[in-house]
């Protein structure tokens, strides 16, 4: 018919804005897995030898683990030797002691991702780590979360200066032996953030990192564990872009929340990595392992992701309700389009009394996009009174993408409640007409109506995140219409 | 204003409009009339530029241009509005910042700067109060959950906002009860001016109790069979569309 099958080849040939590649000497491993790669890897970040025992540990039972095969996802086999599992920016070496001393092009690439590293852009309140490949670069304001007494600083930073903290909640989320991903993260991990709020301390700002995967043909593998304390509180904000590559890159992340009693963690992404060109060539492999543990009562821990972005996108940011009367909340804007393929969802494992969760997922599929939900609610035993609602929301742009939904729901207390909402829709022709004649072009409507449609997942961003988020969505739907 | 001459159009290659002629000015309020299926929707849609329509043969000058040429939004920011039948529900969608939005199209397309947030807020209250909208439903998603009666207003509401040049209400009145029609056509009687015209199509004569035509026209097996006044109206009521057609009533 009309405005559709057009639109669809407009999306496909809008090109991807964070394509560009930073041209610096970098410290690369050379391609391949093995022991040595990962005592080499331990060593050139001087890391102590109980860091090194966990990652052969790792290593060793990774070997024994084959990828997992269940998600609703085409992917093309990973031949894992042909990845280099470590690269750094070379300057590193000497070791940046402030922003001068950084390399400008490196800036440069900041500048055009808009990272406010700047000073008095930081000042707007926004603290950076900026993660670039492998190694943190840069570490703004941390003077002013040091005297709040919030660590916030790499991962490698942190297994050097606060051995003690890491190694105690370090894999105590996400254990080693999780999963295919989670495993090789552990054995191969470069670096990450990681962030303490000690009792009582509500973080002064939002804490913001950015990842950015820039050599062709590394791994990004980072590790961040953020720790609240009894009765803290922090927000935590996370972007992602990568620049355009012919090859499939991957991303193994793991992230570890820990929200003590009354203790309060907001965890926002906003993932943006390249995509793939228009015949699926390219573009990230994106398999995170998320998951926060809500070990206290009356702790909460929030989940909100706008994924836009990477060939493949298999995430499950998840909770354990451990804790009485904890909360957990998943919120997730999810877009496919071209030949992008996402199976994202939660997991929300109620074990404590009066535990409480929300999972509001809204998924858009567009071009030949496959966008998959798949969450499980699971009310233990001794979870009385446990609740949990969720909306699952699809909506379709063009008639080749595809939407599906596979909500597990497992209930073992008669106590528990649980509330099961779907919707699919489409953005119909009647529905772009209506708008036209009202005299908005194709784009603001189809924009309009997107935004519509994500609005409950926005509302949960931190306020420029929001806007960022709204911007990227048109970014992204841009030329989905003529 | 309006001028549509020897006007064929196809819908999935079936014609429904077979040499219609038509000519509205400003000032004046035209009433389409017919039996089901002889092409009054056809007619509605081509005029506002809806897909899947094909125009095989005729013109249509609207303002001294040929308005086939113009996009769906063009000729909306140019004057042309079109009360839906069926309008449709954008969920999620805030009926305020349609509004907004939609005005706000329209006046950059008249080389006006944006309406200001709190002069749009009077303006939008102003204009609910006109066709009697609950100011509830502003804030909700637009049309989504509204009643019959309360889409029906809220095409009112957006025509008494855009001050359109051409406004096109088809089958405005299906639908709605006696109470609802009456504050509809209040609406829209309120938006009559000597600069404005409008083509009002109905199947029934009911509405044209409370929109009194200037010109009635009798739409059938895609042509205009018959013109007159608003007393054509009546006796179509009285003997029905077989009278002038020659078939079977509808």
């Amino acid at each position: 018919m009309s405005v559709l099958p057009q639109d669809i080849e407009k999306i496909i040939n809008s090109s991807y804005e964070h394509g560009f590649v930073t041209d610096i000497d970098a410290d690369t491993v050379p391609a391949g897995l093995d022991e040595a790669v990962i005592r080499l890897i331990s060593s050139k970040k001087q890391e102590p030898q109980w860091m090194l025992d966990y990652r052969l540990k790792a290593f060793a039972h990774w070997q024994t683990l084959t990828g997992p095969v269940w998600a609703h996802l085409n992917i093309a086999p990973i031949d894992y030797q042909a990845i280099s599992y470590y690269s750094a920016p070379k300057s590193k070496a000497d070791g940046p002691k402030s922003l001068d001393e950084i390399d400008p092009q490196l800036l440069e690439t900041y500048k055009k991702l808009g990272i406010p590293l700047e000073e008095q852009k930081a000042l707007a309140g926004i603290a950076v780590d900026a993660v670039f490949d492998s190694v943190s670069v840069a570490t703004t304001f941390r003077t002013k979360l040091h005297e709040a007494g919030v660590i916030f600083c790499s991962m490698s930073e942190a297994i050097r200066e606060y051995p003690e903290l890491v190694q105690q909640h370090l894999g105590s989320v996400v254990p080693y032996k999780d999963n295919f991903f989670a495993c090789l993260n552990a054995a191969v991990f470069t670096d990450g953030t990681f962030v303490y709020i000690p009792e009582g301390v509500r973080c002064p700002m939002e804490l913001s990192t950015y990842f950015r995967i820039n050599e062709a043909k590394t791994g990004q593998f980072e590790r961040t564990l953020i720790v609240a304390e009894k009765g803290s509180y922090v927000s935590y904000l996370e972007g992602c872009t990568a620049p355009m590559r012919d090859e499939n890159q991957l991303h193994a992340a793991v992230v570890e929340l820990i929200a003590m009693e009354d203790a309060q963690i907001k965890y926002s992404t906003v993932q943006n990595w390249y995509p793939g060109d228009t015949h699926g060539r390219g573009g990230i492999y994106n398999f995170v392992t998320k998951r926060g543990d809500c070990r206290g009562d009356r702790s909460r821990i929030s989940w909100t992701q706008v994924e836009t972005g990477s060939a493949i996108t298999w995430k499950y940011p998840s909770c354990i309700l451990r804790g009485n009367d904890s909360t957990g909340e998943f919120y997730s804007v999810a877009v496919t389009r071209g030949k992008q393929q996402a199976d994202t969802g939660t997991k929300m494992i109620h074990l404590g009394r009066n535990t409480k969760s929300t999972i509001v997922s809204k998924g858009i599929s567009a071009g030949e996009g496959q966008n998959t939900y798949r969450g499980l609610v699971r009310m233990s035993p001794r979870a009385e009174n446990a609740r949990n609602h969720t909306q699952c929301d699809s909506l379709l742009i063009g008639d080749q993408c595809g939407a599906h939904t596979f909500p597990y729901i497992e209930v073992r207390n008669p106590s528990a409640d649980v509330e099961h909402e779907a919707t699919t829709s489409k953005i119909s022709e009647d529905q772009l007409f209506y708008c036209r004649q009202r005299g908005l072009s194709e784009e603001d409507a189809v924009s309009m109506i997107v935004n519509g449609f994500c609005k409950e997942v926005f509302n949960q961003l931190p306020m420029e995140f929001a806007v960022e988020a709204q911007k990227l969505l048109s970014v992204t739907l841009e030329g989905a219409v003529g | 204003m309006l001028q549509i001459t020897d006007l064929h159009a196809a819908i999935d290659n079936k014609p429904i409009l077979l040499g219609l002629n038509l000519t509205v000015n400003a000032g004046e309020v035209h009433a389409i009339m017919g039996p089901n299926a002889s092409g009054k929707s056809t007619l509605s849609h081509v005029l506002a530029g809806k897909d899947g329509y094909e125009v095989t043969q005729g013109s249509i000058v609207y303002k001294g241009q040929n308005l086939l040429e113009l996009p769906t939004e063009e000729r909306a920011r140019q004057g042309i509005f079109l009360a839906m039948q069926y309008p449709v529900e954008l969920p999620g969608v805030n009926n305020m910042v349609f509004l907004r939005e939609s005005l706000n199209a329209i006046r950059r397309a008249r080389g006006e700067s944006d309406i200001d947030a709190v002069a749009f807020l009077r303006l939008v209250k102003e204009k609910a109060r006109l066709v009697h909208l609950d100011e509830k439903l502003l804030k909700r998603s637009v049309n989504t959950g509204f009643s019959g009666g309360e889409k029906k207003r809220n095409e009112i509401l957006q025509m008494a906002l855009l001050e359109p040049a051409l406004a096109i209400l088809d089958e405005t009145d299906s639908g709605l009860d006696i109470d609802a029609l009456r504050v509809v056509a209040e609406g829209v009687n309120a938006l009559r001016s000597p600069q404005r015209a409008m083509i009002v199509v109905t199947h029934y004569q009911r509405l044209l109790d409370y929109i009194e035509p200037d010109y009635v026209h009798v739409l059938a097996n895609g042509k205009i069979i018959r013109s007159g006044t608003k007393q054509l109206a009546r006796e179509l009521e009285e003997k029905g569309y077989g009278w002038i057609t020659g078939g079977a009533a509808a």
